[in-house]
């Protein structure tokens, strides 16, 4: 809801983090019984998933991004390879300017821990044969960012951070609720100092009440310490409580890049428009549901041209031949649509 | 709701090795092969303390005594519980130290495989590609040969030894920790921890030994059990068959080597007794393995 620190005037400086040209794929390469087949023949391809595909994005201090999209679109991906964990198949990774890639190691681990991720399912992301403590101060340890002698401290100043009693710090993961699990996995995030957080999917597994919660964590935190967040959710109500500016990606590609409030107000892209339609609101409730047209195409064989075209109520001759790219439609909005290049 | 959560109630919960002893201890045949191995281990850690008679030391064996039935008494007036063998040597104390050879050879063996196996598994998950596709194949080729057979085979090469009677061990059995290592590690290398691990860029060798290994060791052990009392039965195999420990170690496979040719005579407990012992050892090993696969097993846990 709050516009935040950060607006289209921050996007001149430069970005706290950037993808440029990120392309991953998934899948395996032929294997040898299947060359020998094709050798004789037979017609087998290698079963590609283009899960990310050209993406830019940019992060600038202080903002909290959306991400939004249906579910095998990429999201996940996106933030594996945002936060570091994957590496992109082609295209560039900068912090503060800078590519990853290329800085010394002792650097690159550095920025490395300036990045951490909240994982979905908050249990599976803590090593069932970890306590708590070791489990907040293994990497702080690891990385020689603190002496053995202030582990204590630092655990307990962190768990009192995110909303736990410190006292529970010798305990195992699966003594904690949903909740008390995730604020787990925050506070093993801070305890390396990040500037940035990748949420993927983050309060999805918890219930409401409990969501509520933590995501008036994850807003505490920014302002205490000035993180940046890019947070990823299919739950456009979540997104719409926390982003400053919103994306919205499809099948691999983002398609509607715009500030919060604008974009829930007038969404450009037609399937901005038909996720938007299917957030369920209590005004809507006499109105008959429509969902978005058809099922998403399996990302294996993604439509040509615009992926969205199978789907789309408008799409014209071009949209099955030419991929539209996403240009500015307005200032701080972007958007790839054929259709805003016909008006 | 958005009140801070307040302090965890006390969880009375027991401790995991308690909840574990209490589990394992449900079976009474359990329970009762626990019993057994601990009185066989102890047996055999203190054979020189508990056996009557030293089976090594010549100077105190009288040929006089030779072949004496169990619970005879030899000439300087001492009770032969078990009875005595050709040399006149005290079947008991034979076979006490000859459990402490066979255990001792069997858990030596074990542990040196079970390190080597799984290592090479969990480097064969971790890099995966041709290296784990190479290993495997290794692995492969392995197991497609009986374990006596490649045994058999490296023994008459190296010829007689303790240290070679374990490296034949290893070599037999490496392969079986590599293959289930590897699997379990597959498993758990794509689990969100090891995602977790890798975002706060822990180096790879911290990923794989400190959290992927401890993820991977509960059917690592249950698997080490049970390959401890195959690799005593092999051994006693091939001491048996003469190609095993060297006559200076004479572990219960050997015992049972030397009084077989006695058996048909009706001197029956030369070979009897270390037989029975090396029976015991590998049934009481097996069910406590057995019981281990079973509480370990979260499939099967309720």
């Amino acid at each position: 809801m709050s516009a935040g620190p950060a607006s289209s005037s921050a996007a001149q400086a430069v970005p706290l983090l950037e993808l440029r040209g990120i392309e991953r794929r998934f899948g395996r390469p032929l294997d040898l019984a299947a060359r020998i087949a094709n050798r004789l023949g037979a017609d087998i391809d290698a079963q590609v998933v283009h899960a990310v595909d050209s993406v830019d994005l940019a992060l600038a201090t202080g903002e909290v991004v959306g991400l939004a999209g249906e579910s095998g679109c990429g999201k996940s991906t996106l933030a594996r390879i945002a936060a570091g964990i994957l590496e992109p198949g082609r295209g560039e990774r900068l912090w503060q300017g800078r590519p990853v890639a290329a800085m010394p190691r002792a650097e690159r681990i550095a920025t490395e821990l300036k990045v951490q991720m909240i994982f979905q399912d908050a249990f599976a992301s803590l090593d069932p044969r970890m306590r708590v403590d070791d489990l907040v101060a293994e990497a702080p340890l690891a990385h020689r960012l603190i002496r053995r002698a202030e582990k204590d401290a630092l655990v307990d100043t962190t768990l009192r951070q995110v909303g736990l009693d410190p006292s529970a710090k010798r305990r195992w993961p699966h003594q904690f609720s949903g909740g008390q699990r995730s604020r787990i996995g925050i506070a093993r995030a801070l305890a390396v100092r990040p500037e940035l957080l990748v949420c993927d999917e983050a309060v999805a597994a918890l219930d409401v009440s409990i969501q509520a919660q933590v995501l008036n964590l994850f807003m505490r935190l920014r302002d205490e310490l000035g993180l940046t967040y890019l947070f990823i959710s299919h739950d456009l109500g979540v997104i719409r409580h926390l982003a400053d500016r919103v994306l919205i990606m499809y099948l691999g590609r983002i398609v509607e890049s715009a500030p919060t409030a604008e974009l829930f107000a007038a969404p450009n892209h037609p399937y901005t428009r038909a996720l938007l339609a299917e957030v369920p609101t209590l005004a809507q409730r006499r109105r008959s549901y429509q969902p978005v047209r058809g099922e998403i195409p399996s990302p294996l064989a993604p439509p040509p041209g615009c992926h969205f075209h199978p789907r789309c109520p408008h799409a014209m001759p071009r949209c099955a031949v030419e991929a539209p790219a996403l240009k500015a439609v307005a200032p701080g909005r972007q958007s790839a649509c054929h259709l805003n290049d016909a008006t | 709701m958005s009140t801070p959560p307040p302090a965890l109630p006390a969880i009375v919960e027991a401790s995991p090795l308690r909840r574990f002893a209490a589990e394992f201890a449900a079976s009474r045949v359990a329970l009762g092969a626990a019993v057994l191995l601990a009185a066989i281990l102890f047996a055999a850690l203190f054979a020189p303390l508990l056996s009557p008679q030293d089976p090594y030391d010549l100077a105190t064996l009288d040929i006089m005594d030779s072949k004496l039935e169990p619970g005879a008494r030899g000439a300087a007036g001492a009770r032969f519980l078990l009875g005595t063998d050709e040399q006149g040597r005290d079947l008991l104390s034979a076979i006490l130290h000859g459990l402490r050879i066979s255990l001792g050879v069997g858990v030596m063996a074990t542990l040196v495989a079970m390190a080597f196996g799984t290592l090479t598994g969990l480097a064969s998950a971790w890099f995966g590609g041709r290296f784990d596709a190479l290993l495997m194949r290794i692995v492969d080729l392995q197991l497609s040969f009986p374990a006596i057979l490649v045994a058999l085979v490296l023994l008459a090469v190296l010829g007689q030894g303790v240290d070679k009677v374990v490296l034949a061990l290893v070599i037999v059995q490496w392969a079986y920790y590599a293959r289930t290592v590897r699997g379990s590690a597959l498993a758990e290398r794509n689990r969100e921890y090891i995602e977790a691990a890798r975002c706060l860029a822990l180096p790879a060798w911290r990923i794989v030994l400190r959290h992927l290994l401890p993820n991977c060791l509960p059917p690592l052990i249950v698997i080490a059990t049970v390959q401890v009392a195959h690799a005593i039965a092999l051994e006693a195999t091939l001491s048996f068959l003469g190609l095993g420990m060297p006559i200076t170690s004479p572990s219960l496979g050997l015992l049972i080597a030397n009084g077989y040719t006695q058996l048909l005579s009706g001197k029956y407990w030369i070979s009897f007794f270390p037989g029975i012992a090396l029976v015991l050892t590998i049934v009481a090993i097996n069910l406590v393995g057995d019981q281990l696969r079973d509480v370990l097993n979260p499939r099967l846990s309720r």
